[in-house]
């Protein structure tokens, strides 16, 4: 397996990040280096952790123990201030969309510009209309998000995302429940934005295929740890049983598909204990 | 042995849920002082709290004020006493009813409304968003909305007082025998601008800082599902309502007591 290059042309370090959520552990000792410039595929099942990690790299959750650096900062020790400052050379679409209700297409693209910078009505107008045009959905600039499809309501989410020209994009499930042609144009807008605006993107999916499609480097998370790192092809020819089981789709292996639970039989034949 | 568990865990709750309260209200005030350089953005939102709630607090304030004529008159006329019924229907209106009512009205509609928006906006993740977009969703949302219901409540509770005696008027003046000179001669003469409309106004400020608070904190603070921002806008009105009536209480027993 080929490693990232870890000392210079990193963008992000996640050094020995433990976490859970009371109980749950979420993580344990984990490692990850993403490389600037590139487009980085962070794989793996529902429920792994993968919106967790994001949200540390947004500074919107600590990890209990461990450290992330964005851009040779530790995200973790910020303060709020500086922690504001970073956010804005960060985009990100959530799983969610997050499009504001009350806005329209254009006032949602252009509410980030507004709020930072002090540019004149028409460069504003300029800015967004080209991010619209690069997604498609200058035509569509007057609609509200709820009159809007799952595909454009994604593309919305990504022309926002990259408004204010960020040094790095945090795709949140980007691909789920698109037909194959939005999925296609997502696809190739990832990687077209990615390369035209020089940017470091990390697409979160659980989508194997375009995950591999999309991405230069993938990682495979799994058991709160990286199960599997390297180039899509190095992915597909390995040889791990656990990194085989997830790009196979196979549903059992290695890779627990049940939520810690205590043992089947012992659930079914015993009175449960109030929990 | 579990009751008293249940009990200790509900206190707890309440005691943590008050310190979050206090420590959003903290950063609101703050965020509120930041806001106050982008006008536009209160006054969109007084404009939002006031549309919602003047048709309901007018229609309100002219049935009560009809009613308190009917009553006061009833009253009054046994003891050869109705050449006071202007007094009687301004002084229960700017002591009590104005206040009291148009709080309670205000929480039930604007309240309800703003938790159930600022709720909806969390279960979206609109405010993780604006998070993420370094947009501070305490000072971009919360405070202009803080602020627009602590200015709107006082003219909504003025705009239902002068309601409430416009219908007092009808109803003496024009169904029954009162005089309108004497209707309103006995209201300038027996209401004092200090003892009874400034602390009228100081209920319904106090009102409208307590009831905005809560309805803006329980969005925020609300499950961000769509059950949690269901019980949260029930919330709002019930915890709302009986903050207004207990400080409706204290505020009186410390303005009108005589000591
Ligand atoms: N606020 C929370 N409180 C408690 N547990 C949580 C919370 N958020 C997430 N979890 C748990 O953390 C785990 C990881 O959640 P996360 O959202 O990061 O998963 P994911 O990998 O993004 O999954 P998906 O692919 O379904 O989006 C899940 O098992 C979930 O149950
Ligand atoms: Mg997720």
């Amino acid at each position: 397996m080929s490693q990232v290059d870890k000392s210079q042309d990193s963008l992000i370090q996640i050094r020995d990040v433990g976490f859970s959520f009371g109980d749950h552990k979420i993580y344990d000792h984990l490692d990850m280096t993403i490389p600037r410039g590139k487009v980085t595929a962070i794989m793996g099942p529902s429920g792994c952790g993968k919106s967790t990690l994001l949200n540390f790299i947004g500074g919107r959750l600590k990890p209990d123990t461990g450290d992330i650096r964005v851009n040779d900062v530790s995200v973790p020790s910020l303060n709020r201030r500086d922690l504001y400052a970073l956010r804005k050379q960060m985009g990100m679409m959530f799983q969610s969309s997050a499009l504001l209700t009350d806005l329209n297409v254009f006032e949602n693209i252009a509410f980030p510009i507004y709020e930072h910078t002090e540019l004149p009505d028409e460069l504003v107008k300029n800015l967004v209309l080209s991010k619209l045009q690069m997604v498609g959905l200058r035509g569509a600039r007057h609609l509200m998000p709820a009159e809007l499809s799952g595909g454009m309501t994604r593309r919305v989410a990504l022309a926002r995302a990259i408004a204010l020209d960020p040094m790095l994009v945090m795709y949140d499930e980007p691909f789920t429940g698109l037909d194959p042609i939005s999925l296609g144009v997502i696809v190739k807008l990832i990687r077209e934005v990615n390369d035209a605006l020089q940017m470091t993107s990390v697409v979160v999916t659980h989508d194997v295929a375009e995950g591999c499609s999309i991405a230069d480097y993938v990682y495979l998370l799994g058991q709160g740890r990286v199960i599997g790192q390297g180039t899509p092809e190095e992915m597909s020819g390995t040889k791990s049983p656990e990194v085989r089981q997830f790009m196979g789709g196979l549903p059992d292996g290695p890779v627990a598909y049940h939520y810690p639970a205590r043992d089947y039989k012992e659930d079914l034949f015993q009175d449960w204990p109030d929990d | 042995m579990t009751s008293i568990r249940l009990l200790g865990r509900w206190v707890i709750n309440s005691v943590l849920r008050l310190g979050r309260a206090t420590m959003f209200l903290t950063a609101t005030l703050v965020g509120v002082f930041w806001i106050l350089r982008r006008f536009q953005l209160i006054l969109q939102q007084v404009f939002a709290v006031g549309v919602l709630t003047v048709l309901i607090i007018a229609v309100s304030g002219l049935f009560v004020g009809m009613v308190l004529g009917l009553q006061g008159y009833n009253t009054l006329v046994d003891f050869g006493a109705e050449s006071s019924l202007g007094l009687v229907v301004a002084l229960s209106l700017t002591r009590e009813l104005g206040p009291v009512l148009t709080a309670l009205l205000f929480a039930g509609r604007a309240g309800s409304a703003l938790t159930a928006e600022i709720g909806l906006m969390k279960a979206t993740s609109q405010l993780a968003g604006m998070e993420m977009m370094a947009v501070d969703p305490i000072e971009r949302v919360m405070a202009p909305r803080f602020l627009a219901g602590f200015i709107a409540m006082p003219l909504l509770a003025a705009m239902f007082t002068a309601i409430g005696v416009l219908g007092g008027y009808l109803i003496g003046v024009g169904m029954l025998s009162v005089d309108s000179g004497v209707y309103w001669t006995s209201m300038q003469e027996g209401v004092d601008v200090y003892d009874d409309i400034l602390n009228g106004v100081i209920k319904s400020v106090v009102f409208g800082f307590v009831v905005t608070w809560i309805a803006v904190f329980e969005g925020y603070d609300a499950a961000p599902t769509s059950e949690g921002v269901s019980r949260a806008t029930t919330r709002t009105v019930v915890i709302a309502s009986l903050a207004v009536l207990g400080l409706d209480f204290i505020l009186t027993s410390l303005m009108f007591s005589e000591i």
